[in-house]
């Protein structure tokens, strides 16, 4: 797999690398000195700096946005991120990455505009376009004056990307709670103080912001939220998820599709390293909203601070992590679910027909951490078996939670555990319910091997999980004369 | 395993174990506070409980234990004669070392393992490159300059720990890798887009020798970086370590993901997933004054030794990696 990126030329992917290189200097060895200072590609304009180093100059600028904007439409055609017949919501956060996706879905828009405007039967829809901002000022520490500022520019950022008409909403992250939004506030700033641990309040408030997210979505009939997701964000998750123990759940966040969630969420720029976003909204002038925070000391900072350091060292290392766990095998939820949509040009559909049929794809686990809806291990699940008996609600959510949650984000003592409980938002609450009947189905999974189905015996090699299954229930289970009871 | 624990001044805290005496040191694995004679009890029958529960040693066996004479090695060495004699193994330990030739660097930790061997009253091998190859690491670097050098040093050390267990007869060889160097063995092959290595380090987690981290030849620029970050992680949050351990044990890796199947070497009769072992395709190079062969990442390296020789321009690109061009 090529990281087909304009930055990435050097040992991470030294094969495609050493190619291009030979190619180039056999074509041109005549004319070589006066084609140095060309781009690449078109080989008629100056090449701009593209961000690293001088000598990486190699598109010019309009190539360099076309190859840009080129694997970002790759992205979106190739899995059907994006179908004439959806409204996506544009989660907005004012950064160079989440810019850069709101100029490519805008771009992308306006064509699909143009060619509706152009065709006579008007058969293909414009997908709409809605943009969100979730307003954290109740847990970060803006001024009032920084915050209005802020939103005051992404009112006139949106409003300049028209036509097409994008509505804006801008969502406080109170919003999750129910209650109105004093209380909210207050309740969520309860709710985060309650986490001492400083990685694990910055994981919650992602997965807050996530919650928010889904919510607006839900509420205004959308079908996709697309994030800004870069691919070295997704390289610093990668690592950061490593370190904090969360290797089975990893390859379900770096996918382009997460359907986890009600409103499926897609990543288009997961193939485009920052550096290149940052660059092309200096060469673009596309306007930036920076809300800056604080130095973090949290393994997050230390993880995108290793990246960086290892970045300048190799410009192509964030390409070749985020290639290392592309190699992980995804979930069967990393797909657009039910494509039924007659839209879809037909090769799309046949690709992801396949993909879907792979066994990889298969359903191999089916509970979910309720706070970061992470999937569960079935090790994990089965070390949380011993605390079902419980019958009090906290206890059975901390049971539920995967162990980074419980280490990083779950208060260790249990009047604060019941506390922290009591404010966590209402889908949370659900999705632990939810993930009880999960655990059921899992069980089953487990045991399934010692299932007798149609008169035939199937055959498995441990014994003492047979052991277990026959303690669950005596009347179901047959011990096959070949297994060493206990 | 808690080789990087560090003493701590810790006031008049009293050891969370015994309750008598006064803590000497915070354990980064429970960061429990812990005296020095229950930190030793703990971690011995930890250790005691991990080879019980695994298996890993049958009555009567001999063991070798590769020693390198820095700390995990030596702690090894120790806690493996005191279990054995404590809880009756029945084993025949063996100190093993591998002598690479490299002049100020082995020669000084020698002489702790030879310190050990008196200590312990296990019987020490020393197999060294020169007598096994005919070459030292001082030599091949003179050939083949700073560059690539540790691809022969890493190749080189764990056939050489192999055939020293062949002579001393023995049945297992122990290493002393802790979990800081699994650890940052994973993250490592996550940097450099190993999954296959990553798969086979689980299988055999053995089987990454890895001494190079000290050697004098070995300037990688990237494995200090991950040395660093792994001891800042450790320093944020102490559990860090075991959870990547956790991870790597965890990633979803496809069952697609081929396996090199085990054969013999055609020329030495070592194991060898190709036609020849890879210490012979090295030393097939050093000898015929090619030391570039047989270095990098090009298949089908073995079925045609010529056609290597030709491409060994190609190479050129991939120079940059100066470490780790360790196959397996």
């Amino acid at each position: 797999m090529a990281c087909n990126s304009a930055t990435c030329n050097s040992s991470g992917c030294y094969k495609e690398y050493a190619e291009e290189q030979r190619q180039p200097t056999t074509r041109n060895n005549g004319s070589a000195a006066a084609q140095k200072n060309l781009c690449v590609k078109c080989k008629s304009n100056e090449p701009v700096c593209c961000g690293i180093a001088g000598d990486d100059a190699r598109f010019c600028k309009d190539c360099f946005k076309t190859n840009l904007y080129g694997k970002f439409k790759q992205a979106v055609s190739y899995n059907a991120l994006i179908t004439p017949s959806d409204k996506v919501l544009v989660a907005f956060s004012g950064g160079p990455s989440s810019r850069v996706g709101l100029q490519f879905v805008h771009e992308m828009q306006c064509r699909a505009q143009n060619n509706y405007d152009a065709s006579k039967d008007k058969s293909l829809p414009v997908f709409g376009v809605g943009v969100a901002f979730i307003d954290e000022s109740s847990v970060h520490s803006f001024t009032s004056i920084e915050i209005e500022k802020a939103i005051e520019d992404i009112r006139s950022i949106v409003s300049n990307l028209s036509p097409p008409e994008k509505e804006l909403y801008v969502v406080p992250s109170e919003n999750i709670f129910s209650s109105d939004s004093i209380e909210g506030k207050e309740k969520l700033k309860k709710l985060v103080d309650g986490v001492s641990d400083v990685t694990g309040k910055e994981d919650l408030l992602v997965h807050l912001r996530m919650l928010a997210l889904q919510k607006v979505a839900s509420e205004n009939g959308y079908t996709r939220v697309v994030l800004g997701t870069c691919t070295s964000r997704i390289a610093c998750h990668v690592i950061s998820a490593t370190v904090k123990g969360q290797g089975y759940s990893l390859s379900a966040d770096i996918q382009y599709v997460d359907s986890r969630w009600e409103i499926p969420v897609v990543l288009p720029l997961r193939d485009c390293p920052a550096q290149e976003l940052n660059t092309l909204c200096s060469l673009d002038g596309l306007e930036i909203v920076e809300l800056i925070n604080g130095p973090c000391s949290s393994i997050n900072g230390l993880v995108s601070s290793f990246v960086k350091v290892l970045q300048e060292e190799n410009p192509s290392r964030e390409c070749t992590i985020v290639r290392t766990a592309g190699k992980l095998t995804p979930f069967h939820f990393n797909r657009i679910p039910d494509i039924h949509d007659s839209n879809i040009p037909s090769a799309t559909r046949k690709r992801l027909k396949r993909q879907s049929l792979n066994p990889n794809g298969s359903i191999s686990s089916e509970s979910f951490c309720p706070i970061c809806n992470s999937p569960l291990n079935k090790s994990n699940f089965s070390s949380s078996l011993s605390n079902l008996e419980s019958d009090q609600i906290s206890t059975n959510f901390a049971a539920a939670c995967c162990s980074s949650c419980q280490f990083q984000i779950l208060p260790k003592d249990p009047s604060l555990m019941e506390q922290f409980v009591s404010l966590l938002p209402q889908p949370l609450i659900a999705r632990a319910k939810r993930g009880d009947q999960g655990d059921f189905r899992l069980l089953r999974e487990q045991i399934q091997d010692f299932l007798l189905s149609d008169g035939c015996m199937a055959r498995h090699s441990q014994g003492d999980k047979l052991f277990l299954a026959i303690a669950m229930n005596p009347d179901q289970w047959l011990v096959p004369a070949s297994v060493p009871c206990h | 395993m808690e080789a990087g624990t560090k003493p701590k001044i810790s006031g008049a805290r009293l050891c969370c174990c015994c309750n008598q005496r006064r803590a000497a040191l915070k354990r980064p694995k429970t960061l429990e506070q812990i005296c020095r004679e229950c930190f030793y009890e703990v971690f011995e029958e930890e250790i005691h409980q991990v080879i019980v529960e695994n298996q890993l040693f049958k009555p009567g066996e001999r063991i070798a234990i590769g020693a390198s004479g820095g700390k995990d090695s030596t702690v090894l060495a120790y806690v493996l004669s005191e279990l054995n004699r404590r809880h009756n193994y029945g084993l025949d330990l063996f100190l093993l070392s591998v002598d690479e030739g490299i002049t100020g660097y082995r020669d000084d930790s020698l002489e702790t393992v030879k310190r050990n061997e008196l200590q312990y009253g296990l019987p020490l091998k020393i197999v060294s490159y020169k007598d096994l190859y005919g070459w030292t690491m001082d030599e091949i670097v003179k050939m083949i300059g700073l560059k690539n050098n540790c691809t022969f040093c890493g190749v080189f050390r764990r056939q050489a720990l192999d055939r020293g267990a062949a002579l001393l007869k023995v049945d297992k060889v122990a290493t002393g890798h802790n979990a800081d160097d699994i650890a940052e063995t994973v993250l490592l092959n996550i940097l450099r887009d190993w999954v296959d290595a990553l798969q086979l380090l689980l299988v055999k987690m053995d089987l990454f020798l890895d001494a190079n981290l000290l050697s004098i030849y070995s300037p990688n620029a990237y494995r200090g970086f991950a040395r660093e970050f792994i001891k800042d992680l450790e320093r944020l949050r102490p559990r860090a370590i075991l959870d990547i351990i956790k991870s790597g044990e965890n990633f979803r890796i496809s069952a697609s993901t081929k396996m090199p199947e085990q054969g013999t070497c055609e020329r030495c009769g070592y194991i060898s997933s190709q036609k020849w072992c890879k210490a012979c395709v090295l030393l097939e190079g050093l000898n015929r004054g090619l030391p570039k062969l047989g270095i990098g990442r090009s298949r089908g390296l073995n079925s045609d030794v010529k056609k290597d020789v030709k491409q060994d321009s190609g190479t050129k690109s991939i120079e940059s990696k100066q470490c780790g061009s360790l196959d397996f």
